[in-house]
């Protein structure tokens, strides 16, 4: 069976700056959108985020009022001994907001962090629903 | 009739070539200042230089060790590889799609000849670093002036 794979095109590796009124920080430095695949599956919401060089201790994943907000923080670049000669990437921190409906279960999020890659596991709530007793009046 | 050679429009085309000369550098000149070159193709890379080695990092996320092949020829550097696309269950919808997958295939052409025993590369956190150490006998060598 033929096997078409496209090729990845050089604007996939561009990163895109976040606005500067929305992630002002403290400290100088670059701060990125991370490409964002979501998908939807029927138990669960999925999203999964590219944030290459963040380790796992580094990454902050915060629910806060619907309102999930995702910071992974990159150590610069800085080999020892050596003189950047030729830049086409620039380093920096992540940082994304997504607003939650009510229909995720806040308790159940789950969340996995490997080569560069955040899996975020945001399981859909049951609906709730009440058995009305009758009782004879 | 004996017509002159009509001489008056080299000048013009001079001052024409000139100002188009100017306008490019002017152009060239306004996308440099930002700093960075924008990458020809997948991965962006960024390269780090020393008198006896280089340093190339690339941002793959998404790959696993298996999935990139580097080769290393005389003084070029071939990085290889795919994004393996993400394996959705049955019935799964997108809601957003900004992540792409598919094959990459990139070739550097670094300023020395690179010792191809002693290259060494990480990939960490989906950051690949390769150590690409200069050939010994590519090195500088200082040579003694004889006195008279």
């Amino acid at each position: 069976m033929a096997e078409e794979t496209t090729t990845l095109q050089a604007q996939e590796a561009q990163k895109q700056e976040v606005q500067q009124s929305d992630a002002e920080r403290t400290r100088a430095g670059l701060v990125f959108v991370p490409r964002t695949d979501v998908y939807e599956t029927d138990d669960a919401i999925h999203v999964v985020c590219d944030v290459p060089g963040v380790a796992e201790d580094s990454i902050d994943i915060t629910l806060e009022n619907n309102v999930l907000t995702i910071n992974g923080y990159v150590k610069a670049q800085r080999p020892d001994g050596y003189q950047l000669s030729y830049a086409e990437y620039r380093v920096g921190d992540y940082q994304r907001r997504f607003t939650l409906s009510d229909e995720i279960d806040k308790d159940g999020i789950e969340a996995s962090l490997k080569d560069g890659v955040l899996r975020l596991r945001l399981p859909k709530a049951k609906p709730a629903s009440r058995k009305i007793k009758v009782t004879a009046s | 009739m004996w017509m002159q050679p009509f001489t008056g429009l080299e000048p013009t085309f001079r001052e024409m070539e000139r100002l188009r000369r100017e306008m490019n550098r002017l152009f060239a000149d306004a996308f440099r200042s930002t700093g960075l070159h924008a990458a020809p193709a997948y991965p962006a890379v960024n390269v780090w230089m020393n008198e006896d080695s280089a340093l190339v990092t690339a941002e793959l996320p998404g790959c696993t060790v298996d999935d990139i092949e580097i080769t290393v020829a005389d003084d070029t550097l071939t990085l290889k590889g795919r994004r393996a696309e993400d394996e959705l269950p049955e019935g799964a919808t997108y809601h957003r799609r900004e992540r792409a997958c598919g094959t990459f295939s990139r070739l550097l052409t670094l300023p020395f000849k690179i010792d191809a025993s002693k290259v060494e590369a990480k990939f960490e956190n989906g950051v690949l670093e390769v150590k690409l150490p200069r050939a010994e006998e590519d090195k500088p060598k200082r040579i003694a002036v004889k006195p008279a």
